[in-house]
């Protein structure tokens, strides 16, 4: 018999909701997104609005101040997200999960050098000596496949390239362990090549200390090829909640249209789809929606 | 081709649908609906409608002095001299036996003069030297700004003395120094601004549609310094009500009998110790009208500047 | 097309050759040259710092130093560009947010060019213009910030066609929107140039778009143009350069094997 406790999910998302007040009336960001999460590596995907930041906002607890998160569940191994203090969360946050940002130029704090920030983001977690911390963070970043960790580690983030800056996000945001990673478009200002070689290291990482990964992003084929389960969403809510590999027989018409509006080399065709969007996407359920 | 988009259609109900419309007809209606967001930004600051309310009825006492002043500002009975607050003068008399609540009332003409004879000079040399200097770069920067250093490196109530020493005093006088002394800080201001959106793309942008340098600097880069400059001289203006008082208490400013704020202080003195209202009263409205004007500006920078803070 | 490379008929189109460009001491561009001929489109395609939108500067006239020699209608471009150069040449930026004046409405920016260059039925060129890009006319008298993206993006591509260029140089013009808006936009452009027979020169670093727009690719990487191929050979994989191969298979997606095969260009 499996015991009770690996077998519960990581997380549990049950009717999330993130209204934002603005001056111009209440905002509804996420509209109602439930879902469970394991150990594996979930792909939330759509454009811009969709509320996917949001999300993996809400659930870090980084929400701006004029949102107002709500759920009928928010646990995270167990605990009650919602009812923590501040200070509990920003504890949680760093210690079992852990966000990567966009832009590693606005992430990482550019009067401090890049090794002085992993060490400190190790020390914050863990009681050990400054020299044992130092050989972690240099462990760390040869694990991000940094060649010369020792020059990197004196280096200041502006000295730094785009790839290299995200690499040692990763390793700052990975060093305390923690069991969850959320990274909010971890890789889209990369060139393709240097993306992937990211991506592949965060893959390795996530892969031997068995950390859950939400990977979100607007790049539908990468996240794909990157993930185990995707859930697509649309104005605040899931519109489909799939299997990677799946994704070519998806059937919500959303997910049909962002595949097939993309440009594709070995297709080539005079003019590309355009996506008709359907006010039922909005509210209607899947089958409601395929009707 | 692509069918066009349609904007959201919203139906105009009277005056306020006119403004708040997303699809305004006219560059008139987009210009005003423009306005009237930023007047519902503005409104919400408490402090910044009290300043307002306080440089509108400054606007409004200068106006209808001749209806308010209920006695001559330069003809006193010198019997009354001296006399303390009562009811038939509310703020007392002066050592002339002037009474001192009509002064004040017509003195309102002369700092509101000031402070528009000023800004309506040195802001615009200011937002000038800058945006050329900015946008040239170059030597005509370096010439520019180096006048400019010149001109920064005096004390502002030293230089402004200077200059009515050598075109003697008077109120015009005063205000001419002011304004030759001020405008440095705005040309320094308009040159960051300038620098920061020099490199925009719309600027490139619009410099491949074939424009001109004089079209580009009027047109596209001085709105863009505009906002932070209105919000700066506001703020001055406390600085520029206070330096024309100190010309004025020193005797280069307004010249007796006129009702100048400052001058007022500076007669009043005298008798400060036995009577205190003398140099006090004029003093209070100074301090009353500059606090209005830095409010005014701290609601405008909140409107006019949202990288300052604010959420408009 | 059959050619791998576009020739210009000479005294028509686009001809660059020998370009090198500076900034600052340090040479960005080496020697770069190719051809588009009227009415024809080539992508530039490359990571960053390939020096891919440096071309495109270099054209418009926004950049200082460079040497070489480059040709628009067979007439020579020298250090400056008059005023009729914008005429025949325009372009349109990679970010909408950047491109439009944020304190002036959509009829300005449309209507500010043909003001400069004093032609007439300003008002109706301005409407034609809204219509062409498939905006509703109620979008006249906007600001930009009242504005989605992809609407953005549509007004700065009628800003360049107020003059009626015949030339049109496109820097990554969808690599700030959704991928939905990027295919309206696509169509768009893709549509004016069959329409009004545009030279285009685009700047991309997506593989799959410049093939769909464009007739041939040129690779570049650190300043140099790699190959030139023409956009059917890139569809089939017909590459010979290894990084144009790499850059190929980069394109696929998360593949374990093609990253472990990667080489490091940099």
């Amino acid at each position: 018999m499996a015991d009770l406790k690996s077998a519960a999910p990581l997380l549990e998302v049950e009717d999330l909701r993130v209204h934002f007040h603005t001056p111009r009336g209440e905002v509804e960001a996420v509209r109602g997104l439930s879902f469970t999460l394991g150990r594996e590596r979930l792909g939330i995907v759509g454009e811009s609005g969709s509320g996917k930041s949001q999300t993996g906002r809400a659930i870090l607890g980084l929400t701006a101040g004029n949102g107002r998160i709500t759920a009928k569940t928010l646990r995270f191994q167990g605990q009650d997200l919602l009812s923590l203090s501040p200070k509990q969360w920003r504890a949680v946050r760093g210690a079992r999960m852990s966000m990567i940002m966009q832009d590693p130029k606005y992430s990482l704090n550019p009067v401090m050098t890049v090794g002085d920030q992993i060490v400190e983001a190790y020390r914050q977690h863990h009681r050990v000596s400054a020299a044992e911390a130092r050989q972690r963070a240099l462990a760390m970043l040869a694990r991000v496949k940094i060649r010369d960790p020792e020059r990197v580690f004196a280096t200041y983030p502006h000295e730094v390239s785009g790839g290299m800056g995200q690499r040692i996000m990763i390793a700052m945001m990975l060093i305390p362990e923690p069991d969850l990673i959320i990274a909010d478009e971890p890789t889209s200002a990369l060139d393709v090549t240097v993306r992937l070689q990211v991506l592949a290291i965060l893959d390795d990482l996530v892969r031997e200390r068995g950390m859950a990964l939400i990977f979100i992003s607007h790049d539908l084929p990468l996240v794909s090829s990157f993930c185990d389960r995707i859930l697509v969403m649309y104005k605040g809510r899931v519109v489909e909640d799939l299997k990677a590999s799946d994704l070519q027989s998806a059937r919500h018409p959303y997910t049909q249209g962002l595949l097939g509006c993309l440009p594709r080399l070995d297709h080539r065709q005079e003019t590309l789809p355009v996506l008709r969007r359907d006010p039922r996407w909005e509210h209607g359920t899947l089958e409601e929606v395929m009707r | 081709m692509n069918k066009p988009m349609t904007g959201t259609a919203t139906a105009p109900q009277g005056l306020r649908g006119w403004l708040r419309t997303d699809t305004p007809q006219s560059r008139f209606q987009a210009r005003m609906g423009r306005l009237w967001f930023g007047w519902l930004t503005f409104r919400r600051n408490r402090l910044a409608m009290l300043g307002l309310s306080i440089v509108l009825l400054l606007c409004a006492v200068a106006l209808f002095a001749p209806l308010l002043a209920p006695y001559n500002p330069v003809q006193g009975v010198l019997n009354d001299r001296l006399q303390a607050g009562s009811a038939a003068h509310w703020f007392g008399t002066d050592n002339m036996g002037r009474d001192i609540l009509s002064r004040l009332i017509y003195g309102a003409r002369y700092t509101l003069m000031v402070v528009v004879l000023v800004a309506i000079t040195a802001a615009p040399i200011g937002l000038l030297v800058g945006t050329v200097a900015g946008y040239f770069g170059g030597w005509v920067d370096t010439a520019l700004m180096r006048v400019t250093d010149i001109f920064l490196a005096f004390p502002k109530l030293i230089l402004a003395l200077a200059f009515v020493a050598a075109l003697g005093p008077g109120l015009e006088n005063a205000v001419l120094a002011i304004a030759l002394t001020s405008w440095p800080p705005y040309a320094r201001l308009a040159r960051a601004e300038t620098l920061t959106v020099r490199k925009a793309d719309y600027i490139a942008a619009a410099r491949l549609q074939g424009l001109s340098h004089a079209r580009l600097i009027v047109g596209h880069i001085m709105p863009m310094c505009t906002s932070s400059l209105i919000v700066r001289v506001t703020l001055d203006m406390a600085g520029i009500i206070l330096t024309a008082a100190g010309l004025g208490f020193l005797g280069l400013g307004a010249q007796p009998p006129l009702p100048e704020w400052g001058a007022m202080i500076s007669e009043g003195r005298q008798f400060l110790l036995n009577q205190w209202w003398v140099a006090t009263v004029p003093g209070l409205a100074i301090f009353v009208v500059s606090l209005g004007f830095n409010l005014l500006g701290d609601g405008l920078r909140d409107v006019l500047d949202p990288r300052a803070g604010g959420n408009g | 097309m059959s050619a791998a490379v576009l020739q210009a008929v000479p005294g028509t189109g686009i001809d660059v050759s020998g370009l090198n460009v500076w900034f600052d001491d340090h040479q960005v561009l080496h020697g770069v040259s190719f051809s588009v001929p009227e009415g024809g489109a080539l992508g530039l395609v490359g990571e960053s710092g390939s020096g891919k939108s440096t071309v495109l500067r270099a054209l418009c006239g926004l950049v200082d130093q460079w040497s070489g020699a480059l040709r628009i209608d067979g007439a020579d471009l020298g250090k400056t560009r008059s005023r009729g150069f914008y005429r025949v040449v325009q372009m349109v930026f990679q970010d909408p947010f950047a491109s439009l004046h944020p304190r002036h409405t959509i009829d300005r920016t449309l209507s500010e060019p043909a003001q400069v260059h004093g032609l007439d039925r300003v008002e109706d060129r301005v409407v034609t213009a809204l219509e062409q890009v498939g905006l509703d006319r109620s979008f006249r008298f906007r600001f930009p910030h009242q504005l989605s993206g992809g609407q953005r993006q549509r007004v700065a591509i009628a800003r360049a066609l107020m003059l009626e260029p015949r030339v049109l140089l496109l820097d990554e013009p969808t690599s700030a929107l959704d991928v939905s808006i990027q295919a309206e936009v696509l169509n768009l452009l893709k549509g004016l140039q069959r329409d009004l027979g545009l030279t285009t020169l685009m700047v991309s670093h997506d593989l799959a778009v410049v093939s769909h727009m464009c007739d041939a690719v040129a690779i570049m990487n650190r300043g140099r143009i790699l190959e030139t191929i023409a956009a059917e050979d890139l569809a089939a994989g017909r590459v010979d350069h290894p990084y144009s191969q790499q850059l190929l298979r980069a394109s696929s997606g998360f593949d374990r094997a093609v990253i472990d095969s990667f080489v490091d260009w940099e």
